[in-house]
């Protein structure tokens, strides 16, 4: 049977979590603030055909926005971290393996569904999805990681596709791949495409049709394995694509299941880590991260628990030692006795470049020596206690740092005194209203 | 009967299985049950579960009220007779909704108050079908509930 992954996200995350729970902005364009109120992360169709660009600067749309009755919010990262661990709990009904790339996005194995199945199978799901949680949702399909994301791409450009595209038919490809520019393939990005563009390589078909030895040489080893992905050969672990502003993850399902808290302390920690490395390689920072778990839903026997906290930090960083608490902040909340946790993960979004929220810690290209000086840390930190030694670049005192959030919708999901209002009595402001 | 409550996330009431024994105790009662979860009995499909808190009065008569809070789910299709949170022209309202005649009907359960009308070109949106009402008998200190 030929192997088909299905990359599903969300369309316009942010801005649909917030269209769930406020009616009256479904129609109105919509854009959700990065941290601090700085730039436009989340733009709705509507928003985008403003003109309103990616991590455009508040204070240059801010009139455009007023003039255009456009929904303005701060970031809610606790509710669409909510929001994303529903997606993903439905997700793994659907599907046997689930990978979490981002707070939106997942990779579905739909290798068991029967490949004429499969574009139904997509359209039920996103249907499903959209009824349970109000999220509406595109799904790429094909054999290897990167071409379900450009599938996911195609559906999300073709209103006609109905939200799904599946890649997985090599003639299907040979119909859209010559149609896309080559910039739209993932991790193709500034530098590589005008390298490719100067060789005449303009579109998908192009590059998948470029021998994969010289791909190697102009964009290293990730530019010929993504020669063999477009050609339907996987070869791309997640890890080794590069994070995304939107965001990363890092999830493992364990060996054997994990009943302890310590246990679960210890694999979370090295989750940060990892994903400490993973940021600082890349000169990203995050303020906040999405700690989650969940048990085995083949195991029928064992009583199951799902959960996730989205847990934020001080101050953006890319500190292993900030992320390892925050993580371990999280695992704490969730981590319930009684059961066997098959997997956990940490999720990250909306990175920010290091330094423009504080400053980075260590040098990008001097992995090796942070990691040392990491391990020095810790193990000094481990025997007189944390915050023994504190790096100097993090700040002894740590910074007079007021986060805003202006515009920050309520935690409609995860707080009591935040639930969602249903009027029970005659609607404000209607024809039939009365005193 | 013994009546157990752990005050967690996890709410667990244990209980005999068989009630009350006059005589001598079942030597099976010495292995107890697994805990009641409440999450188990009202939350059937939990992706698609929200909680809403109520705003008013108007489904007073079917013992629905102001401050109560609501389990919503929105994987069910909404059926004759249902209690929906539903969309009325951009406003979350609660209401019955009644499917037997032409056009589907929106009403209040309140004696007190007249019967809600739609005007003909109403846009109703069923957000979610409300399950079941939470309402404390007793007040709840700093639960906001009255």
């Amino acid at each position: 049977m030929s192997r088909a992954l299905a990359l599903v996200d969300g369309n316009s995350f942010y801005c649909s979590c917030e269209r769930v729970f406020d009616p009256k902005i479904a129609t109105r364009p919509v854009i959700v603030l990065s941290n601090n109120d700085g730039c436009a992360v989340a733009r709705t169709a509507e928003a985008k055909a403003l003109g309103i660009g990616m991590g455009e600067p508040y204070f240059k749309i801010r009139e455009l926005c007023e003039q255009n009755k456009v929904a303005v919010f701060s970031s809610n990262y606790t509710l669409y971290g909510d929001m994303s661990a529903r997606l993903n709990a439905i997700y793994r009904e659907w599907a046997p393996e689930v990978e979490i790339y981002s707070i939106d996005e997942s990779f579905l194995d739909f290798t068991t569904i029967p490949e004429r199945d499969r574009l139904a199978y997509g359209r039920d799901l996103r249907a499903t999805v959209r009824q349970w949680t109000g999220i509406p949702t595109c799904v790429g399909i094909g054999p290897t990681k990167t071409l379900a994301k450009l599938a996911n791409h195609i559906a999300k450009k073709n209103d006609d596709l109905g939200g799904v595209c599946d890649l997985t038919d090599p003639a299907v490809r040979d119909r859209w791949l010559p149609k896309i520019e080559v910039g739209e393939v993932w991790g193709i990005g500034g530098a590589s495409e005008r390298k490719l563009l100067q060789l005449g390589i303009e579109t998908v078909g192009d590059l998948r049709d470029m021998p994969a030895r010289s791909a190697r040489q102009l964009m290293t080893v990730v530019g010929e394995k993504t020669v063999l992905e477009l050609r339907g050969i996987s070869c791309m672990e997640l890890e080794e694509l590069p994070p995304q502003r939107k965001g990363c993850a890092v999830t493992r399902s364990f060996g054997k299941p994990v009943k302890t808290l310590d246990a679960m302390l210890e694999a979370v920690s090295a989750y940060a880590t990892r994903a400490g490395e993973k940021l600082r390689r890349h000169g990203l920072e995050t303020s906040h991260m999405v700690v989650f778990m969940h048990t085995s839903r083949f195991n029928q026997r064992d009583p199951s628990h799902s959960a996730s906290k989205t847990i934020h930090l001080a101050e953006s960083s890319a500190d292993t030692l900030d992320l390892i608490d925050a993580a371990k902040r999280g695992a704490r909340a969730v981590f319930r006795e009684g059961f066997a946790y098959a997997k956990a993960g940490i999720i990250m979004d909306d990175l920010i470049v290091a330094g423009s929220g504080s400053r980075p810690l260590f040098d990008a290209h001097d992995r090796e020596k942070s990691a040392a000086l990491m391990t020095a840390l810790d193990a000094i930190n481990g025997k007189y206690g944390r915050g023994a030694l504190v790096p100097a670049a993090a700040g002894i005192k740590r910074r007079e740092w007021q986060t805003k959030f202006d515009r920050r919708s309520p935690r409609y999901t995860t707080r009591l005194e935040a639930l969602p209002t249903a009027l029970s009595g005659w609607t404000t402001g209607a024809e039939n209203s009365m005193v | 009967m013994f009546i157990r409550l752990k005050f967690e996330a996890e709410i667990s009431v244990p209980m005999f299985e068989h009630g009350l024994c006059a005589g001598f105790p079942s030597p099976a009662d010495d292995f107890l049950d697994e805990s009641i979860d409440l999450n188990v009995l009202l939350v059937r499909n939990r992706p698609a579960t929200f909680l809403w808190r109520v705003d008013g009065s108007s489904m007073r008569d079917v013992g629905i009220f102001h401050g109560d809070i609501l389990v919503v789910d929105r994987s069910l299709t909404p059926i004759d007779g249902d209690v929906v949170v539903a969309i009325v022209h951009g406003e979350r309202s609660l209401k019955r909704l009644r499917l037997d005649g032409k056009r589907p009907r929106l009403m209040f359960e309140n004696a007190d108050m007249p019967l809600f009308e739609l005007p003909e070109i109403a846009e109703i949106e069923i957000w979610g079908v409300v399950v079941c009402n939470i309402h404390w008998l007793r007040r709840q200190p700093g639960r906001g509930v009255q």
